[in-house]
């Protein structure tokens, strides 16, 4: 079966969920290379939960200061407008519903927006992080992942096996295969990934999935680095 | 008044066995690396850490976890820190995981005499349902689990939300490194250095703080302050990175 997207066109993509002016903290991993691809004419400003609120891209050599980080512990840079705050004010932006998007990997997501990235008991344990915080507290919560986990497994679910980051708090996911919003009646399928179809989504997902693509459809626009599209 | 100590072990001597230790620090920023390692080289053990995520590999708190110094941790993350994954997985140690957000104001309160609060945080998980494995046993098996705790519906902005209650957190100790301080232990942070520091700091009953330079009394600027000294009982310098 095709892949769809690569991940670096899923962090393009999820990039196009950004709008001018928005605060966005942005998780571990892949949500993090969403930064690259903020689409022209969008300003965000990009906060870090170890407290920092405006955190530029990677420095050159010469730039790197070791005091500052991301919460991936990767060198950045802070960027003109930016501020350091403590970790009791990085989260009371965060808990407070300052932030307008969090965008987070998952280990599976359920059809109500339970979302599940912080264990696999008997197996292992990455700690909860700010993860929990994050997914109460941003006003919109956006999950980035492969729709299958590594060992061909479903993760978007009827309802989660893994212990629980936060209950009914994802609002969208993106994957390798397309777009889904949760709404009332479970996984929407909004978008397809080029190739992708309807039936190549409903045999890797383990709920009900609706589809209802947009009047104007996205479908038509290729996802491409460096490439914006209008809706 | 003149907080400061000739260096980190005479700040930290009269540290006892079973003490409780808050330590700032954000993976390998911000980490009060002197003093951990003055914890280390001294012998006080039957530690309890309150710490972000215990160290980074091969450095600051993974040192003590590896001596078999430390007995309890509260911590928000693990992540790639296998020492503090090994312990916590074979019942070497007792291990609190705490969502971030939730431990930095569990020490930001009870660093203000708040002894417990409602956060939406955790609600709906094994944080507010109880069943966070606390200890494991030699087998693997869970021992102990993390008690349910009360949730409450408060209204906020208008909408009715559920609220787990978290209790406050104090300790005996706290190790706070920061940029420079004064005599009097103002502090200022540099950067994301910051972190975890000025709530470890509010947090501990004998607050000691390493800086990279210390400064006479009137040298920082009142505005500038981050951590005001009120808080701090022990100051030294320590140019000490990550080692």
């Amino acid at each position: 079966m095709n892949r769809g997207w690569s991940r670096e066109e899923v962090a393009v993509r999820a990039a196009r969920e950004l709008r001018d002016g928005y605060y966005v903290n942005l998780g571990i991993g892949q949500p993090t290379r969403v930064a690259d691809h903020v689409p022209a004419g969008i300003d965000v400003v990009v906060h870090s939960e170890n407290g920092v609120l405006g955190i530029g891209p990677t420095p050159s050599r010469q730039l790197e200061d070791p005091d500052l980080i991301n919460a991936g512990t990767e060198l950045v840079t802070a960027l003109p407008g930016a501020s350091f705050v403590s970790s009791s004010d990085s989260f009371a932006m965060i808990r407070g519903g300052h932030i307008d998007l969090s965008i987070l990997g998952a280990m599976q997501v359920s059809s109500s927006g339970d979302l599940a990235n912080w264990a696999v008991p008997g197996v292992a344990v990455k700690g909860i992080g700010g993860a929990m915080d994050l997914a109460v507290g941003a006003r919109r919560v956006i999950v980035v992942m492969d729709h299958l986990a590594r060992d061909g497994s479903v993760k978007l679910v009827e309802s989660c096996t893994l212990p629980l980051t936060g209950r009914g708090v994802v609002d969208q996911v993106i994957t390798n295969l397309g777009v889904f919003d949760i709404a009332q009646e479970g996984f929407v399928l909004t978008e397809l990934a080029p190739g992708i179809t309807v039936e190549d989504v409903q045999v890797s997902t383990g709920a009900a999935v609706t589809v209802r693509f947009p009047e104007t459809p996205v479908r038509g626009c290729r996802v491409a680095v460096s490439e914006s599209c209008e809706r | 008044m003149d907080k400061t100590f000739d260096d980190a072990s005479a700040a930290v001597a009269d540290l006892p066995d079973g003490a409780s230790i808050a330590v700032g620090g954000f993976g390998t920023a911000g980490v009060p690396w002197a003093l951990v390692r003055a914890v280390r080289e001294g012998g006080a053990t039957g530690l309890t850490m309150v710490t972000n995520n215990c160290g980074v590999n091969g450095a600051g708190l993974a040192l003590l976890l590896q001596s078999g110094r430390i007995d309890r941790v509260i911590a928000s993350y693990i992540g790639s820190n296998k020492e503090f994954a090994r312990q916590y997985l074979a019942g070497e140690i007792e291990v609190e995981l705490t969502p971030q957000g939730t431990l930095a104001e569990r020490l930001r309160a009870g660093g203000a005499g708040i002894a417990a609060f409602y956060t939406a945080t955790g609600v709906g998980t094994m944080v507010a349902d109880g069943g966070v494995p606390l200890r494991f046993g030699p087998g693997g098996e869970t021992l102990e689990v993390s008690p349910a705790k009360e949730v409450r519906r408060f209204e906020r902005h208008g909408r009715q939300q559920e609220f787990v209650l978290e209790e406050a957190i104090t300790t005996d100790y706290s190790f706070v490194r920061a940029s420079i301080a004064d005599r009097h232990g103002n502090a200022v942070f540099h950067a994301s250095a910051r972190n975890f520091n000025p709530d470890v700091a509010m947090a501990g009953r004998i607050t000691v703080v390493e800086a990279e330079q210390v400064v006479d009394v009137g040298v920082l600027d009142p505005d500038s302050v981050h951590l005001p000294g009120i808080f701090v009982q022990r100051v030294v310098e320590a140019r000490e990175v990550v080692q």
